[in-house]
């Protein structure tokens, strides 16, 4: 079956739509209104999305804010921690929805790598939460990398990213993997180059950013990305079915790890807190790195501070049942085993001769197996996948794709 | 250190020559008298805070269904069929379980029979005993024994009241509130707790009364909270009796605007029994009051006595050990005030850090007020009074008492958000319907204009299909039942879908 195959209804009978011919393929989103018309030839204009993606409503100056049911609360501070009814961090929105419907075209496009072998999607995987199954993500020329590729649901909720906080926006982040000669490995130049001679990138950068002289750019580049990451949001798991007040959302068993979670002895909570599931600080908690590799020391260097050795960003776990391995650099294969170590003791895989200021709430919880399975099944119920973008049907370079068994499970 | 350090005994010897200088000098004692003096200006928003009486619920204008459990019943299924502005009763006897209250507006009741409890005993097995994450929530009366973790704890709950329990032993904190605003914790008596016995944490507007606490690692601690007020607490045999602190690393980034009076803080010598890296194993044995890094804290009217490190312990961060970096955390105590307390026989024995800073003040002996670190703004009455070391760079306060303010809590309750029907409706269809309903066109339902087609000015009956979804296409998925939206929220759903334009 072709590639361009894979609808599965008809059109949205947008007034655009309808001024195009009928062999034009509606390359429908999975998600809510969210599509884009792809021509079958690459000469045929594309058409970004004028609507915004589920959770997103239009403003009247074509923005997409966003929407969703935690904006019913307050939160202490205005900190987005708190307990069940608490406001999320304030989300990142206003962008215009062609700009997020751009940013899904380039996200899977191998153009933005510097030889065209791997796309943001490679390591941001949608069928795997966003993330790539590696304990180490691999880039540019097989390169392994440090660290893991954190999902991206939720993005738009966080203040500081990668796993050493070095970032504070989604903007400085996208910059780093573009142009990292270990991951993308491409640089301005070379990017503007080939977006350049792609047919299609001028006039969709040009309905993107319409009030733009020179649409095409590596900061327009960015703000689609980020503009993208922001519409990845998940927050209709049944845990949030629970915190909004629907009791037999959760299992016994689920709500039995719920309080072994939220305990003051496991303090599964206190670092990873609700709603986003993470208190977005660093901590250091000493978990082992992979057989073999040395220490990564994560947040000292972005600190330049000793007493953040081996500290990393608290990752939010919604969606954490998809992303395994865990920490930083894959140690541990499953939920299971991550949570595990939480009980192994204060410092039990800390090597000797290591000097690590580990984070207070590392103590020794001496949980029984029962319990261990309790926060693993209440962990899995952070687990909502069901505003996953669409991924495009064909990338606008004509490229194909680089991320792992994406089509045949669409078709 | 192997060597002496040189600086130092140059700094003493120098800090000796000017404070025999300054000795010599007529330099009188500033004497205050607090009473009636001016009273402290610095509060908390106090001209738009009416006094509040009525503690930190509001009083329920109608009263929901009391549910009575009875030994041998389960406390939990009693709240799981209790509704906001219901009351649960719980009668004397012995249970064994952790209560949570996921629900707004519960008041959990034991009752007291001839100075017979209802007791939760976790057994040494069970981790908490009541865990809350709801808005004005009462819980009083209960006897708390034996749990791991803590006796009562809340996330995130706004307006709460934690009234004359008794708790004992229940592993790292006694009564914990965390992340809520506006709370009343008195009348409780907690001991033998390996952290705080009471622990207010990252919290705003908090009332702590009238409480015993003893036999702990630390008694009342305000940590990373705003707005509170410790008084008439009788806190004695801890290893430290009442903190004020910022702890770095933590989300919520700083703490200030308290007030710790009229307590009777004694005897907190008890050997540190901290877990290890814990925050509070760094406190020493006999301190009366640490304040750590936190800004704006009102002394006033207590009686600290017997304390072998010292009556009132402030430091920075810079000089407390095992924290961890975060620049967003000021580091500096500042703003210290202390007026008049009662200090009697503090600092007999301290530790060797203080002692060694005291000596390049060229002091020894007793010590009631250690100050260390970088202050600004900080103050006291009648210094004459106490032995001190540090707090030479403190102003004499231009206010001697905080009569003037009566509580922190809010006349009213934390504010509570109103939701509008159309909100709701709007917020649920784009939050949750739009992933599977575009307006025009299949997604993966069918669109929302064939629905508006479907039950035109019938949305009840949409309500009741969406609860329990049949198929009604042969080539559609079947549709989840969307029952965990509150009948509230479906009806306002429905309502939006109808009048939605694309």
């Amino acid at each position: 079956m072709g590639r361009s195959v894979t609808y599965n209804g008809w059109c949205g009978l947008s007034k655009v739509a309808r001024q195009l011919r009928w062999q034009i393929i509606c390359g429908l989103t999975i998600v809510g209104s969210f599509f884009i018309l792809e021509g079958e030839a690459s000469q045929d204009r594309l058409q970004l999305s004028q609507t915004c993606p589920p959770s997103f409503s239009l403003s009247e100056d074509h923005r997409c804010l966003l929407r969703h049911r935690y904006q019913f609360y307050d939160s202490l501070q205005d900190s987005g921690i708190g307990g069940l009814k608490t406001a999320l961090p304030d989300g990142r929105d206003g962008f215009r929805p062609e700009q997020i419907d751009l940013g899904r075209l380039l996200f899977f496009d191998p153009i933005l790598s510097a030889d065209h072998s791997l796309s943001c999607a490679t390591c941001h995987n949608p069928k795997q939460g966003f993330s790539d199954g590696l304990g180490r993500s691999v880039g540019i020329r097989g390169q392994i990398q440090k660290r893991s590729a954190p999902s991206l649901w939720n993005s738009a909720f966080l203040s500081t990213f990668f796993w050493d906080a070095r970032a504070q926006s989604l903007e400085e982040q996208a910059l780093s993997p573009l142009f990292n000669d270990h991951e993308m490995g491409n640089t301005p130049d070379n990017l503007m180059s080939d977006l350049s001679s792609a047919s299609n990138y001028q006039q969709l950068f040009d309905q993107a950013f319409p009030s733009d002289a020179q649409a095409l750019s590596i900061a327009n580049i960015i703000t689609a990305l980020s503009a993208f990451q922001s519409s990845l949001i998940s927050l209709n798991s049944r845990y949030d079915h629970y915190a909004h007040g629907y009791q037999d959302a959760l299992s016994d068993n689920e709500i039995a790890g719920l309080n072994v979670f939220r305990s003051f002895v496991a303090r599964c909570s206190q670092c990873h807190t609700p709603p986003l599931f993470t208190n977005q600080q660093v901590a250091v908690i000493g978990t082992p790195e992979p057989e073999g590799l040395p220490r990564d020391v994560g947040a000292q260097e972005t600190f330049d501070s000793k007493v953040l050795r081996g500290g990393f960003r608290v990752p939010s776990l919604r969606n954490i049942a998809q992303t395994a391995p865990y920490m930083h650099s894959g140690r541990f294969k499953s939920l299971r085993e991550a949570t595990e170590f939480y009980t192994g003791g204060r410092g039990h895989a800390v090597p000797e001769g290591e000097e690590m200021l580990l984070h207070w709430h590392i103590s020794e919880p001496n949980l029984t197996a029962e319990e261990i399975d309790q926060l693993v099944d209440f962990m899995k119920t952070l687990s909502d996948e069901s505003l996953t973008p669409k991924i495009p049907a064909q990338a606008p370079s004509g490229l194909p794709f680089k991320h792992r068994e994406i089509f045949h499970e669409q078709t | 250190m192997n060597k002496p350090n040189r600086l130092t005994v140059i700094l003493a010897l120098v800090t000796f020559a000017v404070g025999w200088y300054l000795g010599s000098d007529d330099k009188g004692m500033t004497i205050t008298s607090s009473v009636g003096g001016s009273g402290y200006g610095g509060g908390y928003e106090q001209e738009t805070q009416p006094i509040q009486d009525e503690g930190a619920v509001q009083p329920r204008e109608q009263q929901g269904k009391t549910h009575v459990v009875n030994p041998g019943d389960s406390i939990q299924a009693a709240v799981e069929i209790a509704q906001p502005g219901d009351t649960i009763q719980v009668m004397p006897g012995t249970y064994s379980e952790t209560v949570y209250i996921d629900k707004d507006d519960i008041h959990l009741v034991g009752v007291i029979v001839a100075g017979e409890r209802a007791t939760l005993d976790g057994r040494k097995t069970l981790n908490d005993a009541i865990l809350y994450s709801g808005n004005d929530v009462i819980i009083e009366n209960f006897k708390i024994i034996d749990y791991k973790g803590n006796g009562i704890m809340s996330q995130a709950g706004n307006n709460f009241e934690i009234r004359n329990n008794l708790i004992v032993d229940t592993g790292i904190y006694g009564i914990f509130p965390q992340l809520g605003k506006n709370g009343l914790i008195e009348h409780n008596v907690v001991s033998g707790i390996a952290d705080a016995a009471i622990y207010v944490g990252m919290s705003d507007n908090i009332h702590v009364a009238y409480n015993e606490v003893f036999d702990s690692v630390a008694g009342i601690e305000i940590e990373n909270s705003r707005h509170a007020i410790v008084e008439h607490n009788h806190t004695h045999n801890n290893t430290g009796g009442i903190l004020a602190f910022i702890t770095p690393g933590l989300p919520i980034k700083d703490t200030y605007d308290v007030i710790i009076r009229n307590n009777f803080i004694l005897d907190n010598n008890t050997p540190n029994f901290g877990a290890p890296g814990s925050t509070v194993a760094g406190i020493p044995a006999g301190t009366g009051i640490l304040i750590m890094a936190a800004d704006d804290v009102v002394v006033e009217g207590n009686i600290i006595s017997n304390h072998k490190t010292a009556g009132i312990l402030i430091t920075d961060h810079g000089n407390a050990a095992n924290l961890t970096l975060d620049p967003e955390s000021d580091p500096n105590a500042d703003g210290a005030m202390i007026l008049d307390n009662v200090m009697l026989n503090n600092g007999y024995d301290t530790i060797d850090e203080v002692k060694a800073f005291a000596l390049t003040e060229l002091h020894t002996g007793n010590i009631d007020i250690f100050q260390i670190g970088p202050t600004e703004g900080s103050c006291i009455i009648n210094r004459h009074r106490y032995h001190t070391v540090g707090i030479d760079d403190f102003s004499e306060c231009d206010f001697t008492n905080t009569d003037n303010i009566h509580n922190y809590l809010i006349a009213g309750g934390a504010e509570r958000r109103v939701i509008k029907a159309s909100e709701r409706g709007e917020i649920a269809y784009l939050g949750v319907c739009t992933g599977c309903h575009a307006y025009a066109g299949r997604l993966i339902g069918p669109s929302v204009m064939e629905i508006q087609a479907l039950y035109a000015n019938r949305p009840e009956d949409m309500v009741k299909y969406i609860n329990a979804p049949t198929p009604m296409r042969a080539d559609y998925p079947e549709m989840p039942a969307q029952n965990y939206l509150d009948a509230e929220t479906q009806l306002a759903v429905a309502n939006y879908i109808l009048q939605v334009g694309n």
